[in-house]
């Protein structure tokens, strides 16, 4: 059964969908190879980064300023745009000092629906590539896109976005409240003795851009701290509920992918393969940031335990939770700081992304970069058996194997040269907050972050200055778009290809033999490209830590 | 060929354009109008930021802390916001580094505030006491920084410390389902109540 005949969604949303394509001149019939539907996503992609640029350099002459932010700065603009387009949400700008409302609901919240809903069009196109039987046809990219922002995002979006607002995430039309102090405050700021006597809170439309940020694998905060913040993630139940959220679409992709090859055991396989990277991580991550900090206790607080950046009613263990979800999941958001992690902490969420974003990974994308190593994986074993690889009935040749390194070997390039590249430059140096090999921790962090579209950061780093917004708007876009047209090439090729039976030398990919392989494979990529770098940043600073 | 490929990428202009147009009217506008409207309805006082009114006048957010530094109320979270700690309108952390020399001084600076006002008390301090939050804004401070903190509450109201610890004890939410989160405290509610004690006691 197809969503949009699905009974009570397809009533009500049926004829909005029927509406658009009808003003839009779509027909969601009309087939598309792999070459139109990779131009439809990149035209797509070209004029949304246009507009969000846009939007935000004339914000200051929009209506619904409720603020009166003037314009966003070109670097800025240029390095948002590309981030929310690639679904990586980096913000280089704190949302309540930067952000007009209308730029946060007409440009990013639109984005946050259509960058996660690209993401499983094109993972879509990819099945429909692995099943197809000697066709061109990947489907319509307007028909997926508009199927899966009605169908999936928005009823997702608004039963998550009553539930945060239950909890006291913020949803109204006002710029600001200003409530008073209890207590006067008097503080120095530049020099002059100052005093105030109230606190003026940012409000606005929070809670329906928090609901999509978690749900799309945005990441994109409406406060500056992200969900660390009381009016974005207040209690743990709304904690539960994201960082539920985070995961749920990504894992459901695997599902979608079992019905949609029929054989369910397929999509079980890349789901249990991705749990088993990700939970020994997580733990490993608690354990780190509950041993915590040896100078805490040594200066006289009652624990180590690393509280530092981390909100009391999450504790250590949900905001260790949620650091490793998040970065699994290439969504980024965080609900407490990274930068204060513990170094092993602080290892575990840059690690996860540095896998490539495939365990979990962002909605569609996260798995269409797993069939990627899938493909490798299925590779290395026929070389060891001397059989021409196979997976689901399609053969593995040269031209998918090219396109599948093509597509797993630019995100570590794309991560480890602009990292040397911020080091090695007194532009790239002077934005590093802490002393020392942490120091280097931020960098490798950002471009881990940028160039697998996580979108969480190390947030000491100043990100704001030409070289990260340019450098690093510069690698989200490759990074997103260097992946996703190798993977519909990788689509049409296969499609176009005989179906042949399993035989007796077939190896079986629902297996724990093959879910061992995998593993294997995308932990000895990720490993033999990350592990210098990561010795010279968390390793050293870890070592240093017990010298303290 | 060329001229091929330059067709199949001007073809798809028109229907991204519409689309795209389309889907910020849906998404952008009427997604968040339609949750509003819903929010307003449904949850009126958690939707417009949880504001506290006392005696008919606003007091402060429940979910946004506030600066405290008088000895006879419980003390915040430190809060690393600038200009001013508990800048509601700049939210925002440390990241400070786990090895960085500020934070040592920072937290031994914090200690030794704590140890000033409450002289003779060299219990080791609560570590949630000594950090700063991830928002700089947390309203919250765990039920044992509380307690560390009833001695020197109760005796600079000059009350008895059992009304002071029972007090924080009647203000110590649970985790929810008993396994997600962390027991604590609301700071604000906590010494709004007490100042309301103290008035009633007085009258």
């Amino acid at each position: 059964m197809n969503l949009h005949e699905a009974p009570v969604l397809g009533r009500v949303l049926g004829p909005l969908e029927r509406f658009l394509y009808k003003v839009c001149g779509i027909d969601p019939a009309e087939p598309m190879d792999w070459r139109e539907y990779a131009a439809a996503v990149l035209v797509f992609k070209f004029l949304s980064v246009l507009v969000v640029y846009v939007v935000q350099r004339l914000q200051g002459h929009l209506p619904l300023n409720l603020q009166g932010f003037g314009a966003v700065g070109g670097h800025l603009a240029f390095n948002t745009a590309a981030s929310f387009v690639t679904n990586t949400n980096w913000q280089s700008y704190g949302g309540e000092t930067t952000m007009a409302t209308l730029t946060q609901m007409f440009a990013l919240t639109v984005q946050n629906f259509v960058s996660a809903v690209s993401g499983i069009a094109v993972l879509a196109a990819l099945i429909r590539g692995l099943r197809g039987r000697e066709t061109a046809d990947l489907g319509n990219f307007w028909a997926d896109l508009t199927r899966g922002t009605l169908y999936v995002m928005l009823p997702l979006s608004t039963v998550l976005a009553l539930a945060l607002v239950s909890q006291g995430v913020v949803q109204n039309f006002k710029a600001t409240a200003t409530v008073p102090l209890v207590e006067t405050l008097s503080y120095e700021d530049q020099g002059k003795r100052q005093t105030t006597q109230e606190q003026i809170i940012p409000l606005g439309p929070a809670a329906s851009q928090v609901a999509i940020k978690q749900l799309g694998t945005n990441g994109g905060g409406y406060y500056n701290v992200n969900s660390a913040h009381p009016l974005e993630n207040p209690t743990p139940l709304s904690n539960f509920l994201e960082s539920w959220a985070i995961l749920a679409l990504a894992a459901a992709c695997c599902t979608m992918f079992g019905v949609m090859v029929k054989d369910r055991r397929q999509g079980w396989a890349l789901l249990i393969a991705m749990t088993l990277v990700l939970v020994p991580l997580m733990l490993f991550c608690i354990h780190a940031e509950a041993r915590g900090n040896p100078a805490l206790a040594r200066l006289g607080a009652a624990s180590a335990a690393n509280m530092e950046g981390k909100e009391a009613r999450f504790g250590v263990a949900d905001s260790a939770i949620w650091a490793t979800v998040t970065t699994a999941a290439s969504n980024g958001s965080v609900n407490s700081m990274h930068d204060s992690f513990t170094p092993l902490g602080g290892l575990v969420p840059m690690f996860l992304m540095q896998l490539g974003e495939v365990v979990f990974g962002g909605v569609g994308s996260g798995l269409y970069g797993m069939l990627l190593f899938v493909i490798v994986a299925v590779f290395v074993a026929g070389l060891m058996v001397g059989r021409t690889p196979e997976y689901l009935g399609k053969k593995i040749d040269p031209f998918e194997m090219k396109m599948a390194s093509f597509a797993v070997l630019v995100p570590p390039f794309l991560v480890l040269v602009p990292t040397a590249l911020a080091v090695v430059t007194a532009a790239g140096k002077a934005s590093l907050a802490n002393p020392g090999a942490h120091g280097f921790s931020e960098a490798l962090y950002a471009f881990s972050s940028m160039g697998n579209n996580n979108g969480s950061a190390f947030a000491g780093l100043n990100a704001n200055v030409p070289f990260y917004d340019i450098v690093g708007g510069v690698v989200m876009l490759v990074s997103r778009f260097w992946v996703m047209v190798p993977v519909l090439a990788l689509a049409g090729s296969l499609g176009k290809k005989k179906l042949i039976p399993a035989g007796e030398g077939t190896l079986p990919t629902h297996t724990p033999l093959f879910i061992c392989l995998l593993i294997g494979v995308v932990l000895i990529v990720g490993a033999l490209t990350f592990v210098p770098a990561l010795a010279l940043g968390p390793v050293v600073e870890h070592l240093m830590m017990g010298g303290y | 060929m060329r001229v091929g490929l330059m067709n199949i990428v001007w073809k798809q202009f028109r229907p991204a354009l519409l689309l795209l147009v389309a889907m910020t009217v849906v998404t952008g506008g009427l997604y968040p109008a339609l949750i509003t409207a819903a929010a307003q309805a449904l949850f009126p006082f958690r939707a417009n930021g949880s504001l506290l009114v006392k005696d008919g006048k606003a007091a402060g957010s429940e979910l946004i802390g506030q600066p405290f530094s008088d000895p006879a109320r419980f003390w915040s979270r430190p809060s690393a916001t600038t200009p001013f700690p508990y800048n509601a309108g700049s939210s925002s952390g440390s990241n400070l580094g786990p090895t960085n020399p500020a934070l040592f001084n920072a937290v031994k600076a914090r200690v030794e505030a704590l140890r000033k006002a409450d002289r003779g008390n060299d219990a080791p301090v609560p570590v949630d006491l000594v950090t700063a939050s991830g928002s700089g804004l947390d309203p919250h401070i765990s039920p044992e920084a509380g307690f560390y903190q009833a001695p020197r509450v109760a005796r600079v109201r000059r009350v008895p410390l059992e009304d002071v610890r029972r007090l924080i004890e009647r203000h110590i939410e649970r985790p929810a389902l008993g396994f997600l989160g962390e027991p604590r405290v609301n700071v604000l509610l906590l010494n709004l109540e007490l100042d309301e004690l103290a008035r009633k006691s007085f009258n």
